[in-house]
This record gives C-alpha cells, structure tokens and sequence, in this order.
C-alpha cells in the first residue's frame, strides 16, 4: 500500500479537562473513502474538528501528503486542500445558492464559473436553485449544498461529518450515490457516519470508535460481517 | 445574458440621474431656495437625515452585515467629531476658543494652510476632506487598538465592551489632562462648518455646504456599499450566518471582524465629523450612548442588513423627531385647537409608541434586508415595456389573424 494521504498519530483532544478523543491513530489512502463510525459521543466530530484545525489536539500528530499539519489554523489547512462539511449542514441561511458556494471558493484566486458549472452538474437541483436564499431550501437540498460549497474549495480530501443526519432514507440514498460519484472522480473522503450499515457498504476502509478510542477497523465489507459491529451498530 | 445586461444598464443610468437630481437639489437648496418657515426646517432636517444615513449604514456594515453586535458608534464618532474640529479652528480663533488652556497645543488649522498655497474657497474645501479622512483614520486606529482584546468576545459580551469604551472616551475627553486640545469639558467651537465651504467666481459667491455634504455622504455610502457586494463582503456576511462554518470554509474569522470594525469605525469617525460641521461647535458631553442607540434603533427601523432601508430611516426619524412631530410639544393642533396633553415632552411619548408597534408589527423593519435596486427598478421598466410591446404584437397577431381567417 502507498503511502497514505492522510496520517493520524496518536490523536488526542481535550475539551477543558474532558478527553473527547483518547490517542485515536487512522490513515486515510489517497483515493479511497474511509469512513469513522461510533456511537454519540465517541469522538468523532472532535477527530474532524482537530484534523480541520478548528480544536487544537492536545497531543499527537496529523500528516497531510507527508507534511505536519498539527495545529495549524484552519485557513492554511484548507488552502492545503483538506475540506470539512460541518454536522447540520450548516449552509449559509441568509446567502443565495450561489452566494453560499462562492464563499466555499474564498481562498482561491482563480476562476470559479468552472467548478460552479461542475457542482450544478453534480447537483442540477442546486442550478434550478441558484437565486434562492440557503435557507430555504429542503433538507436533503441544503445538505446537497453542504458538499457542494465544500467541493468549491477543489479540495484534495472532504470529510463529512453525518451527511445522513435528519434526512429520509431515500435523501440518503442520493447523498451516498454523491459520494460514490465524487470519490470516483478521484476525491479522497473522510466520513463520519451514525448510519453503519450505508456507511461501511460504500466505504473502502472502516474504522470503528469507542468513547474516544478506535477499537477495530479493516475494509468496508469486513466490518460489516463482523459480529461486534452487528450486534452494536447493525440492530441484526 | 443581453436582457441582464439591458436591465443592469438601465438600472445604472437611473441611478446616476438620480444621483445628479440630489446633487442639484442640494446645490439649489444653498443658493435659490428663499428663506421661508418651511425650508428652515426642511434644509437641515434633510442635511442632518444624510448625516445620519451614514452613521447608520456604517453601523449596518457591523451589525447587520457581520453580526457584530456593537455600541461603539458615540465613541467612535466622539473621536472623529473632535479630531476635525481641532485641526480646523482658524489660528486667530485659538486663543478665544481655548481661553482656558492658553491657546491650545495645536496652533495650526488645515484648511487655513492648504488655503495659503490653492486660494481660499479651494483650500478650504481640500483641507475639510483631508481633516475628514484624518477624523475617519484616528478612529480607525482607536477600533484597531481595542478591536484586538473586545472582538474576541461574542454577541452581548461584546456589546457591553464597546459601550463601555465609548463611555470611557467620552470621560476622556472631558479630562482636563487633555484640554490643550480638546479643551476639557467645554465645547469646541469656530471651526470650518458647512457655511464656510463656498466657491467665489469673479465676485459672486456660490454656497456650496450642502453639495459638498451629500457628496461626502453619499461616496462614502457607495464605498461601504461596493465592500458588501464583494467579496469580502460575502465572507462577512456568511460569518454573520454562521461563524463555525464559516471557519470551516478556511475563512479567518478574527480578521475579517477586524477589518468590518475598523471599515465601520472610520465612517462613524467621518460622520462625528460631519455632525460636527452640522452643529458648528462639539461638546464630549453630548457623546451619550443614547447617540448610540438612537442611531440602532434607525438602522432596526430600516432593516437590519439593508442599506436602502438604513437611509430610508435615519431620514424619517430625524424628520419625525425634529419636525413633524414637533407640534405634539407645542400645545395646540395646528394651532388653532387648544390641546391641554399636547405640552413639552409629548412628542417624545408618542415617537415611543411608535416605535413600540414597528419593533412588535414590523420586527424586520421597513426593508428587511431587502434593497431597493435601480437593477429592480430597471427590470419593473424594461418589463412594462416588455408588456405594452407583448400586448402591440398580440393586438397585430390577433389582426393578421383575423384577416387569414376572413
């Protein structure tokens, strides 16, 4: 295996003497999507939150494409290319459509009306939508929106901290097959899921997390036979 | 894409002829208009109005454009008011003006410099905006400076801060320490006021302070307005909507605040300024954070996150506070009925009911944080247009067809 694009050593993250996330080491290949489940609590935001440098980690190392990124601020570590959809969406209410993707684009310097033709390809309801105001749209919409401001930073990997939190199934269905798509065009993605069973059905490589700690991990399928998983995560 | 650019066009054109109408309408008021009861009220309501739509559009770009929420303005405007008065007394005036203080520490005028070297009525003029950009920088470097420990605290924290910092400049500025140039608690006064901007051609004098005044006011509007649109102001919009994400999308969230407050605090500065050449003398002690909140409660009524509206309302309020309600004060209706509640005092009750209903009927203000646009106003022409030619073409159509049938 090359050497992943992601490296995560040892990770710990302290919330005013709480230990959210207990010395937690991942790697996420160039390419592949890996996706980090667990229960409430387990750590999970925590891990994205440090990687995208809006926590500081108390100890431990991130590396992105052989280079230390620990505790940079989150600016540089997006102009880096890492990109973080944040839980709950969290568009951009007040800002159209394409207001909202705009400022996905910020920190780049370069033309844009490409990568804005490419998200309203990947995502024709967003086109249909580009004047209205980000809050008003639906749900699964928003959340369309979420990935789509997130793709405009043209960024080398996405991490997504529950796409799949409060929308319909089938909503969820059609936020998977984005993922599926986007890591086909060569995207890495980090996932963060509470949904197992979607999670691990399209990720490469799993990671299971316990009260701050990785306590399994191995492909996709594996896990998703794994009987612990089952009986904790699966309902089966 | 053509019709777009049709409207944005006629839109554009419309906004320079009104533009131009302002313009000489103010230039008409100075010079033509008679001096009757009516227009002693009208010209400085209207000047004092686009004082006031300055100070609310720079308190929006903080407030309603950032999500900053900050009573800083009175202080903010204290130190521009008092940076240009003291840089315009005339040299001859200081020992008058500074009776106490021996004159005064700063013994030059800048109007009265710059007039030595471009003749009288162009170096005064000059000198004025050069003295408003040095008011607008001073307190811009004042917003820097405790920007850097109060912007770090958020929403009501934050409000508390500024208003205690503009209450602690206007202690300040009454200090006797400092009356060498601010001349401690009394007022500063004879210093270069709109009455004395005016251009003289071969012997006929042209008033030219409130042209001057709805320049002033309405470039620095458009320059606010030109940072909302761009770029920038996209970002400090979106962390106005949401702060977490908006550091998520890489950007700096301390400072884009920063620049917001520093932008908001140099126009507040220009606008003490020119609420200084307004009242033609400046006393600290009027610096009250009522100042403050009265200049909130206009940007509210307008709308917050609405530039048009923030003008819309300053010049209502002012028009309403300093003249149509005036006869509520005056005893009698129209002077004709005796009405014994219609005493001193009275104006102030109702312009508080009034204000009562528009916070709990019209909670998102007049505009909300809509704008009135020339674009908008352009596309409602171009589409009457659009519907008489439709309407022409339809009639010819309904004809041609009429006359294949028969």
């Amino acid at each position: 295996m090359s050497e992943p694009i992601l490296k995560i050593r040892d990770l710990k993250v302290n919330y005013g003497g709480i230990e959210a996330v207990k010395g937690i080491s991942l790697d996420v290949p160039q390419g592949e999507i890996v996706t980090l489940i667990g229960a409430n609590g387990a750590g999970k935001s925590s891990t994205l939150r440090a990687i995208s440098g809006l926590v500081k980690p108390s100890s431990g190392t991130i590396e992105f494409e052989g280079e230390n990124i620990t505790a940079k601020n989150p600016t540089d570590i997006v102009t880096r290319g890492i990109t973080l959809v944040p839980e709950g969406r969290k568009i951009f209410p007040d800002l159209t459509v394409k207001e909202n993707l705009r400022v996905g684009a910020y920190l780049r310097k370069d033309d844009i009306t490409d990568d804005i033709n490419w998200v309203y390809d990947l995502f024709p309801r967003l086109k249909e939508r580009s004047w209205q105001a980000g809050g008003t749209l639906s749900g699964g919409e928003q959340q369309m929106l979420a990935v789509g401001r997130a793709l405009m930073s043209r960024p080398k990997v996405i991490m997504m901290d529950e796409p799949s939190l409060g929308l319909a199934p089938l909503v969820v269905r059609g936020i998977f097959d984005i993922i599926k798509e986007i890591n086909k065009q060569g995207m890495t993605i980090l996932l963060i899921e509470q949904n197992a069973n979607m999670a691990l059905k399209t990720a490469h490589l799993g990671y299971v997390m316990e009260t701050g700690r990785i306590t399994l991990s191995g492909p996709g399928k594996e896990l998703l036979s794994n009987e612990s998983v089952k009986a904790a995560y699966l309902g089966t | 894409m053509t019709t777009l650019n049709k409207k944005s066009k006629t839109g554009r054109y419309i906004a320079i002829l009104c533009l131009l109408l302002v313009y000489v309408l103010a230039y008409l008021m100075d010079n033509v208009l008679p001096a009757t009861s009516f227009t002693l009220m009208l010209v400085p309501v209207l000047k004092k109005g686009a004082i006031y739509s300055l100070l609310c559009v720079s308190m929006n770009l903080l407030n309603g454009f950032t999500g900053l929420f900050s009573l800083g303005q009175a202080g903010f405007m204290l130190i521009g008011g008092y940076t240009y008065a003291a840089l315009t007394i005339p040299a001859a005036q200081h020992d008058a003006v500074y009776q106490y203080f021996d004159g005064g520490a700063i013994k030059f005028s800048i109007p009265e410099i710059l007039s030595g070297f471009l003749g009288n009525s162009l170096g005064t003029i000059l000198g004025v905006i050069i003295t408003l950009i040095i008011a607008g920088l001073f307190a811009a470097i004042f917003a820097a400076l405790i920007g850097f420990p109060v912007l770090r605290l958020k929403s009501d924290y934050l409000a508390i801060a500024t208003l205690g910092f503009a209450e602690i400049i206007r202690a300040f500025f009454q200090w006797e320490g400092l009356g060498v140039i601010t001349n401690g608690s009394n007022l500063l006064r004879k210093y270069t006021s709109f009455a004395d901007i005016e251009l003289t051609i071969g012997g006929t004098t042209i008033e030219l302070g409130t042209l001057f005044l709805f320049v002033i006011v309405t470039l620095c509007i458009a320059v606010i307005v030109l940072l909302i649109n761009s770029s920038y102001g996209r970002a400090l919009k979106s962390i106005r909507d949401d702060e977490v994400a908006a550091e998520a999308m890489g950007i700096n969230l301390f400072k884009h605040k920063m620049i917001s407050f520093i932008i908001s605090s140099f126009f507040a500065g220009v606008g003490g300024a020119l609420l200084a050449m307004f009242q033609t003398t400046i006393q600290a002690s009027a610096f009250k954070s009522a100042m403050t909140y009265e200049i909130l409660l206009m940007v509210v009524i307008g709308g917050i996150g609405s530039v048009s509206g923030s003008c819309i309302a300053s010049f209502l309020y002012i028009a309403c506070s300093e003249w149509w309600l005036r006869f509520l004060d005056s005893g009698s209706l129209f002077g004709l009925v005796n009405v014994p509640f219609f005493r001193d005092g009275f104006r102030k009750v109702v312009f508080s009911v009034v204000i009562m209903i528009i916070v709990l009927f019209f909670s998102k203000g007049i505009m909300g944080d809509k704008e009135i646009s020339f674009k908008g106003i352009g596309g409602l022409i171009n589409r009457i247009k659009n519907k008489k030619k439709k309407a022409v073409t339809a009639a010819a159509n309904a004809g041609s067809e009429e006359g294949e049938a028969k």
